[in-house]
């Protein structure tokens, strides 16, 4: 039997009964309002349903008897031991059309019309005049083939679900009491009390399983509504919309289920209304007049991934952006480093709307932003993939559950906590017995770890809770990801990964952001959660700003990680600390200053086994003695330092320049880490370095001629350095159509490194252009961008491009740039 | 002692209370609103939660967050070697342990025995009682369990 008609007969019985109750109450007092109130409510409940679900017999019944209740109801009729009479026959004929539907799964072979006659004629108030009519109804029912045919008991019974967590809370407690008593049974060998305990303990977890199974609810009541909600927005928008349905036995926690009932319905509203076109505009774009969303769940990992996508006209790029820049949200040269699909994400802010026009159904400004707030706070994620023309796809991602997860336990300052293994990427031991291994580094204040060639931030998690002391040599390092951003949590032990049942903390707790709840161990003793997300927000790594942080800055910080950047911060002359990209750095050194010797006005430190010019940053004194801290640029027989006073940070942060107070080498300045701070510009310093850096004599063997399309002056300052430094001539150009123009100008390149998003023609177009033919055709083009998604890289080669890489992938770009010119050449 | 008659109708037992006490005064919480009483328990700490917060600990798969009255009072620390009697209150669905020196017994108290506080109560201690009643040659202190959880995060 199907789950709907399953519920519909479980709720129907309940509610016969009450109207049974109603009605012989009503036959005691005639005149009580709310008992034909209630009697009308019941009865046009299974009217609506069985409508619904096409049960045609009972819904002619039902109607009648409605009909009936309605004029008591309204007052237009008096109520009438004859009338009570009719209902109840109407009654015992829809509870036999229940039996039948519950036995044989269809409605019994049947007429009705004497029945539905005898309630009309009620209406008329004929019903007291004509009680003859009542026998010639009665016969109906025994004519229906049911003899012998035991009803099958219910095949659901309703239960609170307050009873359910009841029984949750007792098995957890069970459980934790279980492994009290294993671990006591442990101590003693060739107890007697073994075996029992044994068996005492399957069944403890099979009732565990039994009972979090209560819990579990198919995905599909969630979507029930959707068909009903689908077929009225295609009436009132004018569209025709099919809608897909798959994986709807998917189950999930019924706490969860509640939870994305309403994110849901809005977006399957949004995919209706924006995402769809009309028939025509279908039609006008060869694609079927029927339009298609579709709704898949499946399970992943502890996961449950909810798919839904539309083969509508996909998320308008363009109006994105200038939404954006409208908006303030971010500036033209910041979407200049964005990739499409970081775009898109901008429909995930607050406020956020694209929708030209405000329909009754959509574009009112509550959107996305909420879906994606609901989603986050049951611990779930959502993305959007779309394709201009093609469609959109929201990737929405729960956990199973919100009472049950894995965890991993964990020891910091002598107390334990679990952190949600969701989150956790791997497991770092860091010591001195591994002389090669990672090892804690520091940065100013600040611990890093090198970790396959990434500089992690790192949080002691002792610290981090004031726990006292750090432990001297803290032992491990929880890798962990909370949206884009990757740190590594320091603790002092690890234990096991444990299933823990997840309580929230008490209300008088919930300021520390710090955890996300508090659990009970198999030892009995209680331990708080951490959240990630919760940790880094409070050190400053979070990616996502909180999402109800309104002010401008918490927004803009909010966005996409590709404008976020790792900067070192340093002091050099003035108490304003100083910055640069990270990427730019190839190492930090602190060299004696004994080493530093002077040849004529320069400087000179032996290097790595060669000669490394070095230079003060203006203010900077280059130190007598001890240590100097030195920043290198470049590699190899091109490395070049920059000598700075002290190194501070390493931070990750969107870079707004300001270009007031701009002095030479320094690009401008922004607020970095809540401080004013001046950017280096490394171009500037590089040139300063030694004459022969740009001298002929001095390239590189392998230094080609590089042409560089980009926008945005700030990424170009970030590439040119690079490039210069290993050797390359380089050219600039602020997009397609000049670099088109110094073709066309017959200027010759060894290869092309290009931004994709850019005014005029952008890199797409510029790729697609070259490759149609021209003395460029076959260079080697390397598409520079905020971030490469699969698809982007896969439209990148489509339109010509040789290869893909990140703006900030410094070591990536050359080695890219290295291997396009070695194969060009041979 | 004055003995109570134990008929538990319910407009008596809303005047009854649990006795404890904090170093030394003698005080007491309404028996409705006390879901258990425990001798020492194993508490766990919680970072970053308030000085007055100790931990919280496991009653029977609850997870009970346990206020520290001596701190709360702002009295002295209790001696290392004297253990902490823990009276639990629910208090909006949510269970709180109360950690006392001592826990003394249930008493019917006459309404016509309480008295406002007196003005010259310490601020610390008058914010969070109800009421002085006077209890034979003693003194309790009403402590006020709602009072007690308002803490200033």
């Amino acid at each position: 039997m199907d789950d709907l008609l399953a519920d519909f007969l479980t709720e129907s019985k309940e509610g016969l009964q009450a109207l049974d109750a109603a009605l012989l109450g009503l036959e005691k007092t005639p005149g009580d309002s709310r008992l034909v109130s209630e009697a009308f409510r019941i009865v046009h409940t299974i009217k609506g349903t069985c409508g619904f679900l096409g049960l045609s017999r009972l819904e002619a019944v039902a109607h009648a008897a409605e009909n009936l209740l309605g004029h008591w109801r309204d007052g237009t009729l008096a109520v009438t031991a004859g009338g009570i009479t009719a209902i109840l026959s109407a009654l015992d004929r829809i509870r036999l059309i229940l039996t039948s539907l519950e036995t044989a799964g269809r409605e019994p072979e049947g007429d009705d019309t004497s029945l539905v006659a005898l309630l009309d004629a009620a209406i008329r108030g004929e019903a007291e005049a004509g009680p003859a009519g009542t026998p010639a109804a009665q016969p109906e029912p025994a004519a229906d083939p049911l003899p012998g045919a035991q009803p099958a008991g219910p095949q659901t019974i309703r239960v609170a679900v307050e009873i359910l967590e009841d029984l949750m809370t007792l098995v957890s407690e069970l459980v934790l009491t279980r492994n009290q008593l294993l671990q006591l049974a442990r101590a003693e060998e060739n107890s007697a009390f073994a075996v029992p305990l044994q068996r005492l303990s399957q069944i403890t977890s099979d009732l565990q399983d039994g009972v979090m199974k209560t819990r579990m609810q198919p995905i599909g009541t969630a979507w029930s509504k959707l068909p009903r909600l689908v077929r009225d927005l295609s009436h009132e928008l004018g569209k025709r919309i099919e809608l897909d349905m798959r994986g709807a036995e998917t189950e999930l926690d019924r706490q969860v289920l509640e939870l994305i009932k309403d994110p849901l319905t809005h977006m399957v509203r949004n995919s209706a209304d924006h995402g769809l076109e009309t028939p025509e505009a279908r039609r006008a774009a060869g694609k079927p007049e029927t339009g298609r969303i579709l709704l898949h769940a499946y399970h992943e990992g502890g996961h449950i991934v909810m798919e839904l996508a539309d083969d509508g006209r996909g998320l308008d790029t363009q109006r994105i952006r200038q939404k954006v820049v409208a908006q303030g949200l971010a500036t033209e040269a910041e979407l200049a480093a964005m990739s499409p699909a970081d775009i898109h994400r901008f429909i995930f802010r607050p406020g956020f709307s694209t929708a030209a026009a405000v329909t009754s159904v959509s574009g009112r400004g509550v959107g996305m932003d909420v879906v994606k707030t609901n989603i986050e706070r049951i611990g779930g994620t959502v993305d959007v993939r779309s394709e201009q023309g093609r469609g959109t796809r929201f990737v929405v991602k729960i956990p199973l559950t919100l009472a049950i997860a894995a965890a991993l336990i964990v020891e910091a300052g002598g107390e334990r906590f679990a952190i949600p293994q969701t989150g956790v990427l791997e497991l770092v031991r860091i010591g001195a017995e591994q002389a090669d291994g990672p090892r804690l580094e520091r940065l100013g204040e600040s611990p890093v770890m090198r970790l396959r060639d990434r500089l992690l931030p790192l949080i002691p998690l002792a610290g981090l809770l004031r726990l006292g002391e750090e432990a001297a040599e803290p032992r491990f390092v929880v890798v962990t990801q909370v949206g884009a951003q990757i740190f590594g949590i320091v603790v002092d032990r690890v234990f096991d990964t444990e299933e823990i049942v997840v309580k929230p903390v008490a209300p008088i707790l919930r300021h520390v952001t710090m955890f996300s709840g508090n659990t009970i161990l198999g030892d009995g003793s209680v331990i708080m959660i951490l959240d990630p997300a919760g940790i880094a927000r409070a050190t400053g790594l979070g990616a996502e700003a909180a999402p109800d942080a309104a002010s401008e800055h918490a927004v803009a910080r909010s966005g996409g990680s590709g404008r976020r950047t790792a900067l070192l911060l340093f002091r050099a002359g003035s108490t304003a600390p100083c910055a640069v990209p990270l990427a730019l750095v190839a190492r930090l050194e602190e060299l004696e200053a004994g080493r530093i010797e002077r040849a004529g006005d320069r400087m000179l430190v032996q290097y790595r086994g060669g000669l490394m010019p070095v230079l003060p940053l203006p203010g900077v004194v280059p130190a007598g003695d001890g240590r100097q801290p030195v920043l290198v640029f470049g590699e190899g027989e091109r490395a070049f330092g920059l000598m700075v006073e002290e190194i501070l940070d390493v931070v990750e942060e969107e870079l707004r320049l300001d270009d007031a107070g701009l002095r030479p080498g320094f690009l401008g300045s922004g607020v970095v880490a809540g401080r004013v701070t001046d950017l280096l510009d490394a171009a500037y310093w590089l040139r300063q370095g030694g004459t022969d850096w740009f001298s002929p004599a001095a390239r590189a063997a392998d230094g080609a001629r590089i042409l560089v399309v980009e926008d945005s002056a700030f990424f170009r300052n970030l590439i040119v350095p690079t490039l210069t430094a290993a050797g390359h001539q380089v050219s600039t150009v602020a997009n397609g159509r000049e670099a088109l123009r110094l073709r066309d100008a017959g200027e010759r390149f060894d290869a092309i490194l290009s931004d994709i998003e850019m005014p005029e023609m952008d890199g797409l177009a510029l790729a697609a252009a070259i490759r149609a033919g021209g003395p460029w055709a076959d260079l080697p083009i390397v598409a520079l961008t905020g971030r490469a998604s699969p698809d982007d890289i896969a439209r990148g080669r489509e339109a010509g491009f040789t290869d893909y890489i990140g703006k900030y992938d410094r070591e990536a770009l050359l080695v890219s740039l290295a291997e396009c010119l070695r194969a060009n050449a041979a | 002692m004055p003995q109570a008659t134990l008929t538990r109708t319910a407009t008596e037992a809303a005047d009854m209370v649990l006795t404890l006490t904090v170093a030394g005064q003698l005080c007491g919480v309404p028996v409705l609103s006390v879901r258990d009483v425990l001798g020492e328990q194993a508490i766990t700490r919680i970072p970053l939660a308030p000085p007055e917060i100790a931990g919280s600990l496991n009653l029977r798969g609850r997870i009970v967050t346990a206020l520290d009255l001596r701190r709360r009072l702002g009295l002295p620390p209790r001696d290392p070697g004297r253990p902490a009697m823990s009276v639990v209150v629910e208090v909006g669905g949510e269970l709180y342990s109360l950690l006392a020196d001592q826990v003394g017994e249930v008493l019917a108290l006459n309404p016509a025995e309480r008295a406002p506080n007196p003005p010259t109560l310490q601020p610390a201690w008058r914010d969070l009682s109800l009421g002085v009643q006077r209890l034979g040659g003693s003194l309790l202190v009403l402590l006020d369990v709602g009072r007690l959880l308002e803490i200033e995060a």
